[in-house]
């Protein structure tokens, strides 16, 4: 699917991988991963709250059986790890538990359908912004991906931002879950004393205690992130095989189910399983 | 691949997209899946509840039925012993009636000979009496032979 006749296989991927930005410098916004972030995002809490309204405890519809699915699954995910009582923690398990799911759900579309159907749009409708790399006797998906829009990528989650966000977010719930459960000086002493109860070795533990507790976000973001990027830039090497990237593309695509499923699940478990040590005391 | 602005944009979003949920999603579908798992168990609860009752009521059932064979079979014992113990009564008053009927019957049979002998012997003396007369064709002293007569009537 590789429709861009004179674009190096170097310029081919670095197209796919760089975002489409507007801004600069720290205040750039990834355009791409943003938006379809959190339109997924509201499909995933209109679909949600649509079938939560109309919920019946009679006999559920099959759209209802589904949701609830997922819903127990995520319920009973929360209660087997985190004992502590939190009216957070299963919503907030839900919500990156689906919303991971179709950030990386996305990926499944073919890569070059959506840079080349927003760079038809951008024809359309912003043409003066072409970069005009290719002449206008090029043709139509050609001259799509010379168009700066070209640049939309499908899945937010190869988007270090946006699992960074995620990782950020729960963080700081960590940190007040800590708090919370254990006051603020029972946190800083789980920070101090902990391996070793000296106070000699306050600063030895306050290290190792903060590497461990920002080796959390980091590993969860990185996980999610490098899995998604790695298995995109695969996709990207495939689609520039020429034919027999179609039978390739199903296999990796087919792999990817389950990649795309696992990593929600892993997201969302660790979460639970990082809140529930932030609410126990030891 | 830098961190960009893109970060908190995407950070206020999972804020607000789990308040949502917090809010509209979760309530309503949880407790929607607990209600439904408390009618299940209530349910099978109740049917249960509804098959002992129904194996206790067939239990009081069958006794009933069996008490109620028994009463039977005991009414139409004593039913029968009745119509028996009826019969032979029936059978004794018959044959006592019978022997009353036949004994009324000759004491009348030897009250209208009695009678009729009275009145056969009477009139017998009167013949006798009007025989006499004619033979005799001559004045008698009906007084004077009435002894006669009397053991003549008395002899007959």
């Amino acid at each position: 699917m590789a429709a861009n006749g004179n674009m190096t296989p170097t310029e081919y991927i670095s197209h796919h991988l760089d975002p489409l930005q507007v801004g600069s410098g720290f205040w750039t916004f990834n355009v791409d991963s943003l938006g379809i972030a959190i339109v997924l995002g509201i499909f995933f809490i209109s679909l949600f709250a649509y079938v939560g309204k109309k919920a019946t405890s009679g006999v559920p519809g099959k759209l209802q059986c589904f949701i609830e699915m997922v819903v127990e699954f995520v319920d009973n995910s929360v209660k087997e790890t985190f004992h502590a009582k939190s009216r957070l923690i299963a919503p907030l398990a839900l919500t990156i538990f689906v919303w991971v799911f179709l950030m990386n759900a996305m990926k499944l579309i073919p890569v070059d359908f959506v840079p080349i159907l927003a760079g038809l749009v951008g024809l359309t409708f912003a043409s003066s912004s072409s970069k005009g790399y290719v002449g206008e006797d090029a043709g139509i998906f050609e001259r799509a991906m010379d168009h700066p829009w070209s640049y939309m990528k499908a899945a937010p989650t190869t988007d270090l931002n946006t699992t960074l966000a995620l990782a950020i977010g729960v963080f700081l719930l960590i940190i007040f879950y800590s708090v919370k459960h254990k006051g603020l000086g029972g946190f800083i002493k789980e920070l101090t004393l902990n391996p070793f109860n000296h106070w000699a070795l306050i600063p030895f533990n306050l290290v190792l205690e903060l590497v461990t507790l920002i080796a959390k976000p980091i590993s969860l973001s990185l996980r999610l992130f490098g899995n998604l990027y790695a298995g995109e830039l695969i996709f990207i090497l495939i689609a520039m095989i020429g034919l027999w990237q179609l039978p390739l593309h199903f296999a990796w695509a087919v792999f990817h189910i389950l990649v795309i499923v696992l990593q929600a699940f892993i997201f969302m478990m660790l979460t639970i399983v990082y809140l529930s040590m932030a609410s126990e005391k030891h | 691949m830098d961190i960009n602005a893109t970060l908190l944009g995407l950070l206020i979003a999972f804020v607000v997209f789990v308040l949502f949920c917090m809010k509209f999603v979760w309530p309503p579908l949880i407790s929607a899946i607990e209600e439904r798992q408390q009618k299940i168990a209530s349910g099978l609860e109740a049917s249960d509840l509804a098959e002992k009752d129904l194996e206790k009521a067939r239990a009081q059932a069958n006794e009933e039925l069996n008490a109620a064979k028994i009463e039977a079979a005991a009414i139409i014992d004593q039913a029968k012993k009745r119509a028996t113990k009826l019969v032979e009564e029936e059978t004794q008053r018959g044959h006592a009636e019978r022997e009353k009927i036949i004994a009324s019957g000759h004491t009348e049979v030897e009250t209208e000979r009695n009678r009729v002998r009275e009145e056969l012997r009477k009139q017998l003396s009167i013949l006798a009496i009007a025989g006499a007369e004619k033979i005799l064709e001559r004045e008698i002293d009906a007084q004077k032979q009435s002894d006669i007569v009397e053991k003549l009537v008395a002899e007959l």
